[in-house]
């Protein structure tokens, strides 16, 4: 283990021995954190990394002795501030250390915001629970902290509800409302994991600022490399409640000493590792208990370029907003606005974007799985599945397969894997049950599990597990194309680079087309033999995978591409010049008539959408 | 606020209309319901009857005898009675609905009050003591049946110990108007009041209680606690508003129903002449005008506290206002 190099004379946390055990069924009890280490000194940051399971949530609500005092044993001694926070009672914990100490921020911004007061409420709350004021002069105190984080247009957006901001804005909020007691220790719990990657951008820089102004502590928990890389004066490393190595960032990421380290930081997708390479490449094998790297193999497979297999022509989705007397239309959310395109067999096509850019209702929408009013054409091999409904379209939907974001929300918690696997092979009536059950075993075979596991149920199967699962279910069918929403993003980072190379096994053994949708750039540079951008509902670049990373002719696809994350400890006192954005909707009224573009082709198969003479 | 208010106008008008319509037909497909052998009596010889039928215009079709209906229920309003003849209807309802009324409010008041204070107790006790003993007790109170309970407290407070110094207070059965005498009114209410009310605390807390605990399972929850707030803040403000909710919705339509009639096992025991009461005695007695008034009676009442909670649903969750 490394020691700390650097000096932290008095410093703001020590965490010494933590230990954290909860009681389980049968009133067992199970340790979840072990021998815990830590220190940060004033303006200090120090990431806490990990995989999922890991422990490092569990210490952050550790520390602020958050967690039932019923369910949870902590041992080991954390001080705080010179105070020792495991001796503390529940209402000293209230009154003078959080909020006061310690603030925190939290992954899910959508959620971690109460509904149903304004912000400005929240925000005010904050200030007065701790230092009684006026109503006045907290208003004014709020406004003050909202125009800290950046929130344009404090003064009017005080009196708003949280739903009527965006994710990133909602984070500045949790922000505000963290710095509302300047507290010495800010712990943020994955705080840009559920933003989109311009506004992850945006709010690192926001963290930095605001560290420097206030020069607190900031204990920052995240799986993610890159945002290690950038944030961290000092790294710790989690394993199973172990901790694995700790060490100056610098160290870790350029001479890490445990073979889990070198293997954590071997499965981070780099963007631009495959600048020069002509066809996909599988991610390299990471053996996570040696560290050692086996690397990635060439997808020798190439796509039939001779007849699309789907091919899209002005695709359309709408979503109505009603209301009114007699809940007419009033506006229309333009989800998805004219969208063309081609898939050939055994290609991949990626659809990237932000959250709200309609790249999943595009996905949905060719199979009619929208919910909204879609129109334009969709050919699936001379069937124009817009005119097909009912029980048709029900046998069509056998040949475009999805592989969803959260496998486990889509596999029935009730239904064994085989029933899972078998119901849709019955349901098309494709053969027998002894033929199902047969194929079912030969697939899980090809997706990496046990035949003899088809007897569990999905919770007895950890995440990468179960995303095989559904990949062997859309198999069941023999899908031509498979429509993978997000398939990877929920996974932990070594499992990614495991479910990525099982999707381009197979499509080099099926010849299966895949529109790949996804935000995680880094993973789309892999697995795409084309890309399209999507911003607002429109395409506004698609070309083939190399001119669009390498040579990206919009803005918007700079500004994507650079926005993500570089696992590079000496970028770390960068900020980039990117101005903050609330996201635009595109909600219009009835009379709106979306502008006719024009897309330029500036080398072969490489579309740009025309913004000069078109613009909106 | 108009487009609102119109529009609520117009799907109460909606409701009743197809409720109408339904306990029209629902009537006339009823065998032995014929109105016109009814008034004519018992034994009464064929011509009698087809006298009677043509003079009430029963042997007319039945789309003109429902227009007719109507047109005596709301326009001239007086429509008579099929089994009592010449009592007036609308006057007969509106004679009982304040005896209703004062029921059914009065009892709302107490069980949200006591139902809010029982669920949020037992959520701050949660599986502890307190808890343990206000679950166990509401769930012998929804268990209860009322018209047992009623008979319970008039053999305690008009029999047993009415002559003790602890009911002696206790006036008679039956309900003193508001108008003519208030302390009267209150002290003749309290036990049917308390009576009614007990079911619907025992139910709402139970439901306000797993609401509570459901909700602490919440992100926000967690970070008002980070915030620094106190447990009692927490749960009182963070927890406890949005878990209302749920219950509010309910109360409305329980207090729709009541009002239209339901309460009518407590009227009966405590002998309070309301509108419950008038129903059931329309229904014993196949009385189709009576019927029919107090079944839109019940579903004005039914809509109107639907409307009324649908804005108190808007005041606590601003997310439900219309954009």
């Amino acid at each position: 283990m490394t020691k700390s190099s650097e000096k932290t004379p008095a410093p703001v946390l020590s965490v010494r021995g933590l230990s954290v055990s909860f009681r389980g069924a049968r009133g067992v009890w199970s340790e979840v954190v072990r021998g815990l280490d830590l220190e940060i000194g004033a303006g200090e940051t120090v990431a806490l990394v990990g995989e999922s399971g890991s422990g490092k949530s569990v210490t952050s609500m550790a520390i602020t002795r958050l967690l039932d005092p019923e369910t949870s044993r902590l041992g080991g001694s954390i001080l705080l501030d010179g105070q020792d926070i495991l001796a503390l009672s529940e209402e000293d914990m209230v009154s003078r250390i959080r909020g006061q100490k310690v603030a925190m921020i939290f992954q899910e911004p959508m959620t971690s915001l109460h509904p149903i007061y304004t912000i400005g409420d929240q925000i005010t709350e904050a200030l007065t629970v701790h230092s009684p004021m006026s109503k006045a002069q907290a208003r004014k105190q709020a406004i003050e902290l909202m125009q800290r984080v950046r929130i344009p247009n404090a003064e009017a957006r005080i009196s708003d509800f949280p739903h009527a901001f965006s994710g990133g804005m909602r984070q500045r909020v949790m922000i505000a409302m963290a710095l509302a007691s300047r507290p010495k220790l800010l712990i943020a719990d994955e705080p840009t994991t559920a933003l989109d990657v311009t506004v992850q951008g945006e709010i690192l820089d926001l963290l930095k600022d605001l560290q420097e102004e206030f020069g607190m502590a900031m204990l920052f928990i995240t799986h993610d490399m890159g945002v290690v890389a950038e944030v961290a004066d000092r790294t710790v490393v989690m394993l199973r409640g172990d901790m694995v190595e700790s060490g100056t960032t610098a160290q870790i990421f350029d001479a890490p000493v445990q073979p889990y380290t070198k293997g954590l930081l071997a499965s981070v997708p780099k963007l631009g590792t495959m600048r020069g390479e002509p066809v996909p490449l599988r991610f390299p094998v990471v053996n996570m208990a040696n560290g050692s790297v086996t690397p990635g193999t060439k997808l020798d497979r190439t796509p039939d370029t001779a007849a699309p297999l789907l091919k899209i022509r002005d695709l359309v989705t709408r979503f109505d907003m009603r209301g009114g007397l007699l809940q007419r239309r009033v506006a229309q959310v333009h989800a998805v606005e004219d969208v063309s395109f081609d898939i050939y067999p055994g290609e991949t096509l990626s659809l990237v974007g932000e959250s709200g850019c309609g790249k999943s209702t595009t996905g949905k929408s060719l199979i009619q799985l929208s919910g909204g009013r879609s129109s334009g054409s969709v050919d699936l091999s001379g069937t124009e599945l817009f005119d097909t409904s009912g029980e048709k379209l029900r046998r069509l939907r056998r040949r475009i397969q999805m592989i969803p974001q959260d496998p486990l929300a889509s596999l029935s918690p009730r239904m064994t894997i085989s029933e899972a696997l078998t119901e849709p092979f019955l349901e098309h009536r494709m053969g027998s049950r002894a033929e199902a059950l047969q194929k079912a075993e030969r697939l899980m075979r090809q997706v990496g599990l046990q035949p003899d596991m088809l007897a569990r149920f999905p919770h007895e199967f950890s995440g990468g597990q179960r995303q095989r699962l559904c990949v062997a279910r859309a198999l069941m069918l023999d899908p031509e194309i498979i429509i993978a929403d997000e398939s990877v993003s929920a996974l932990d980072v070594s499992v990614k680079a495991q479910v990525v190379n099982l999707l381009m096994d197979i499509q080099q053994n099926l010849g299966i087309a895949f529109l790949f949708i996804s935000h995680d750039i880094a993973v789309v540079e892999r697995i795409s033999h084309r890309i399209a951008v999507m911003y607002l509902g429109e395409i506004v670049e698609i070309g083939p995978r190399s001119a669009i990373m390498e040579r990206p002719a919009h803005p918007y696809t700079r500004r994507l591409i650079e926005a993500v994350a570089v696992p590079d400890p000496s970028r770390r006192h960068s900020r980039r010049s990117q101005e903050p954005q609330e996201l635009k909707t595109p909600l219009h009224p009835m009379s709106y008539v979306p502008p006719k573009r024009r897309y330029i082709e500036i080398a072969p198969g490489h579309l740009v959408r025309d913004d000069v003479t078109t613009a909106a | 606020m108009l487009t609102i208010f119109l529009s609520r106008l117009l799907r109460m008008v909606i409701v009743m209309l197809g409720i109408s319509v339904i306990t029209f037909l629902i009537f006339f497909a009823t065998p032995g319901s014929d109105p016109a052998a009814r008034i004519a009596g018992r034994n009464a010889a064929p011509e009698t009857i087809a006298a009677v039928r043509h003079d009430f215009g029963l042997d007319r079709p039945l789309y003109v005898q429902y227009g007719l209906m109507m047109d005596r229920l709301f326009i001239t309003r007086d429509l008579t009675s099929f089994a009592n003849r010449g009592q007036k209807i609308v006057p007969t309802i509106m004679s009982a609905a304040p005896a209703t009324l004062s029921l059914v409010a009065g009892a709302a008041i107490l069980w949200m009050a006591l139902g809010a204070t029982t669920g949020i107790i037992a959520a701050a006790f949660r599986n502890r003591l307190p808890d343990k003993i206000l679950m166990g007790a509401s769930m012998m109170a929804v268990a209860m049946p009322v018209f047992w309970v009623g008979e319970m407290i008039n053999l305690v407070t008009q029999s047993r110990l009415h002559d003790t110094w602890a009911f002696s207070w206790v006036p008679p059965l039956g309900y003193v108007p508001l108008t003519s005498d208030p302390a009267g009114w209150f002290f003749a209410l309290v036990f049917p009041w308390i009576c009614l009310a007990l079911m619907y605390i025992g139910l709402y807390g139970r439901m306000l209680r797993t609401g509570i605990i459901e909700t602490y399972q919440e992100d926000y929850i967690r970070t008002a606690r980070s915030k620094g707030l106190s447990a009692r803040r927490v749960l009182l403000k963070h927890a406890t508003r949005t878990a209302i909710i749920p219950i509010v919705i309910m109360f409305g339509m329980d207090f729709g129903v009541l009002v239209g009639g339901a309460a009518v096992l407590t009227e009966v025991v405590f002998g309070i002449n309301g509108v419950g009461r008038l129903t059931y005695q329309a229904l014993k007695a196949l009385d189709l005008p009576m019927i029919m008034a107090t079944v839109l009676y019940a579903s004005f009442f039914v809509v109107v506290a639907n409307a009324i909670v649908d804005v108190l649903c808007v005041m606590i969750d601003p997310r439900m206002r219309q954009k």
